[in-house]
């Protein structure tokens, strides 16, 4: 086990990068605590996958160096990296039984045949498969195999790290909870760190203590589930995080006051923005009124069970709006007014702090 | 809306039927009718029962010609299948190289088999062949006109060197759809070469090797030209193929009634080996998920 650290780290799949575009990951410098459950998360394409594979081994990053503790494993190969991986897609050796499938990345390390015995049934246990141990791999079902592959990358003791690539694409969704809640449990009684890349925000926010939100090849938050939904750093991650995502208006910042359209917004807090400055409010902090704060226009109203989430617009721009079960929507909300307190402040994208 | 009812669409099936009449059935027929007639010329056929496939059945010359025929396969097969396989694991993946090699791997396939033969026939001749002078100057004694082993050795050359390349590019293809991941997933468990190889290179080429075994099995089972081209079946009888028998009997000794009674067991023995090939095969897939 081991403390993760990536020293400037960057890839480009080109040989010769150019601009800020052809990096598939722009320099970044991290460092993951020893036992840390952490998720990365992003859209498809933002380089959750390539960051992965060069922490397992099976990339070399064109720059920068990967630590695990003190040692620098840049170079070393998978093996020796003594890292488990989990990958997408069920990988599971088709002619032996699910028995030796568990077994054999013990069996390669030559550990004594008792322990490998005791291991693999502890592992099945887990997984639920002790009455499939003797049946041969082949013409399981997708998600029986993909639980011989998560118990396969669990199997070793003395990973320095678990990885998953969002290990659970093709399982069943209320095999999908549980199975979660298990790699959950697993963590807190073995404390390895666990990576778990997925681009499913409730995935990431149930398993991980901590949450590496990626966009366009940069970590742009990395944070608490409850930072990323109360102070959001970019605004990506305001749109990617929570559903529906944190609306975002241009305005122009004026120390404690936002104008949007010719109507002052108060901030609570004094800004001094430059560029682009918008201002993002959650959903869940918007209040309709009949009179007071920024004309708004009722589109629709959704109701999802718990809330209803309402759609409309405000100084030409869409505002999503969630309103509890008891709340009365009516013809005569007019207008909206924001929680000042969880207003967030962004310029060229990114969350800027304010001062009292 | 009515839906016209009838059976028009039938009709659409003609073309296959006719083609398939003419192709295969018809001729198949003659042979079937030739095998239980006799003539002594001037178009007088008789009737004679089962009587040449009694004689099929229990002649020496059949018998020896389908052990040398059952022999050559076995032989070609246990030869092509794993050099096919172990040439296509070395074969570049991708880039320039791959394109270059997949075609020169093609063209021993694209060349006609007598002219695979001539190539062969003079390769091994002690005079003027590169094969047959070289050998016989490092004073090997080799003549596959006059030596059982030398013709056995050509013939058996010749047919690794023609179809080995398609063995190779099956396995090829199938190597290339294995995803990246059981590899990545070897590595991480520490698999050994021999075990990636074992575990996951030759469960996932079983399919595309299933064919190339038919196919290798069949062809090589009915080989003629090229054996014919260079040895003509000798020294002797000692390459004399189940085909090449076949032809010497019926246009050779113009003996039809024999040789279409030879034909139809000779039909049905590669019928038979190919169907409990393929059974074993599935079989053993099948018997694996439970």
């Amino acid at each position: 086990m081991a403390q993760i650290t990536l020293q400037n780290l960057a890839h480009s799949y080109s040989a010769a990068p150019k601009s800020d575009a052809d990096y598939a990951l722009k320099e970044m410098h991290h460092v993951w605590q020893d036992g840390g459950a952490y998720a990365l998360l992003g859209a498809s394409g933002c380089g959750k996958t390539t960051l992965l594979n060069i922490i397992s081994g099976l990339v070399r990053p064109s720059h920068g160096r990967v630590l695990f503790g003190n040692t620098d494993v840049t170079d070393a190969p998978t093996a020796e990296r003594n890292i488990a991986q989990v990958f997408q897609f069920p990988v599971v050796y088709d002619t032996m039984t699910v028995r030796d499938n568990l077994a054999f990345p013990l069996r390669n390390r030559g550990m004594d045949a008792g322990y490998i015995a005791g291991r693999v049934g502890q592992i099945a246990k887990m997984i639920g498969m002790e009455d499939k141990l003797d049946r041969k791999a082949r013409g399981l079902t997708a998600d029986a195999k993909q639980k011989i592959s998560l118990g396969r990358g669990m199997v070793r003791q003395d990973v320095n790290a678990i990885l998953f690539d969002e290990p659970l694409t093709v399982i069943d969704p209320h095999m999908k909870w549980e199975l979660r809640t298990q790699l959950k449990a697993l963590h807190r009684e073995l404390g390895h760190t666990m990576i778990y890349v997925t681009h499913d925000q409730t995935e990431a926010l149930t398993f991980a203590d901590k949450v590496v939100v990626m966009h366009e090849g940069r970590v742009v938050q990395m944070g608490t589930p409850e930072e990323l939904f109360e102070t959001p750093a970019h605004t990506f991650v305001g749109y990617f995080i929570g559903s529906p995502g944190m609306n975002l208006l241009d305005a122009k910042i004026d120390g404690a006051t936002a104008h949007i359209a010719g109507h002052a917004i108060p901030l609570g807090k004094n800004y001094a923005a430059t560029g682009r400055t918008q201002i993002g409010i959650r959903p869940e902090f918007i209040s309709l009124t009949t009179g007071t704060g920024l004309p708004f226009t009722l589109r629709r109203v959704e109701d999802v069970g718990r809330h209803r989430i309402v759609r409309g617009e405000a100084a030409g721009t869409p505002i999503n709006i969630i309103a509890g079960e008891g709340e009365a929507i009516g013809a005569d909300m007019t207008h909206v007014t924001f929680d000042a307190a969880k207003i967030n402040v962004y310029a060229d994208d990114w969350r800027i702090n304010g001062a009292a | 809306m009515d839906k016209t009812q009838n059976n028009k669409a039938w009709f659409l099936v003609l073309p296959v039927l006719v083609l398939v009449a003419f192709s295969a059935v018809i001729p198949l027929m003659t042979v079937v009718n030739y095998s239980v007639q006799d003539t002594f010329g001037q178009n007088d056929f008789f009737w004679a029962g089962l009587s040449w496939f009694e004689d099929a059945i229990s002649s020496d010359r059949l018998h020896e010609a389908l052990w040398r025929q059952i022999l050559f396969s076995v032989i070609i097969l246990a030869i092509e299948v794993p050099l096919g396989i172990f040439i296509a694991m070395n074969m570049p993946k991708s880039g320039f190289w791959a394109s270059l090699v997949l075609i020169l791997m093609a063209l021993p396939l694209l060349i006609p088999f007598n002219v695979v033969g001539t190539i062969w026939q003079i390769f091994g001749r002690g005079d003027i062949g590169l094969l047959g002078h070289t050998l016989d100057a490092m004073g090997i004694d080799y003549n596959y006109t006059n030596d059982p082993i030398d013709a056995w050795f050509t013939v058996i050359i010749m047919d690794v060197w023609h179809w080995t390349s398609l063995v190779a590019l099956l396995a090829y293809a199938g190597l290339q759809s294995i995803p990246q991941a059981y590899y990545q997933a070897a590595r991480i468990d520490q698999a050994s070469r021999w075990s990636v190889f074992r575990y996951i290179e030759l469960p996932k080429l079983q399919g595309v090797l299933l064919i190339a075994v038919l196919l290798r099995f069949m062809d090589s089972f009915m080989i003629y030209t090229e054996p014919f081209v260079v040895t003509g079946g000798g020294p002797g009888n000692s390459t004399t193929f189940l085909s090449i028998d076949l032809v010497k009997q019926a246009t050779g000794q113009f003996d039809l009634g024999p040789a279409a009674a030879f034909s139809i067991i000779y039909f049905l023995v590669i019928l038979l080996i190919s169907w409990v090939f393929y059974t074993v095969m599935t079989n053993l897939d099948k018997q694996e998920t439970f």
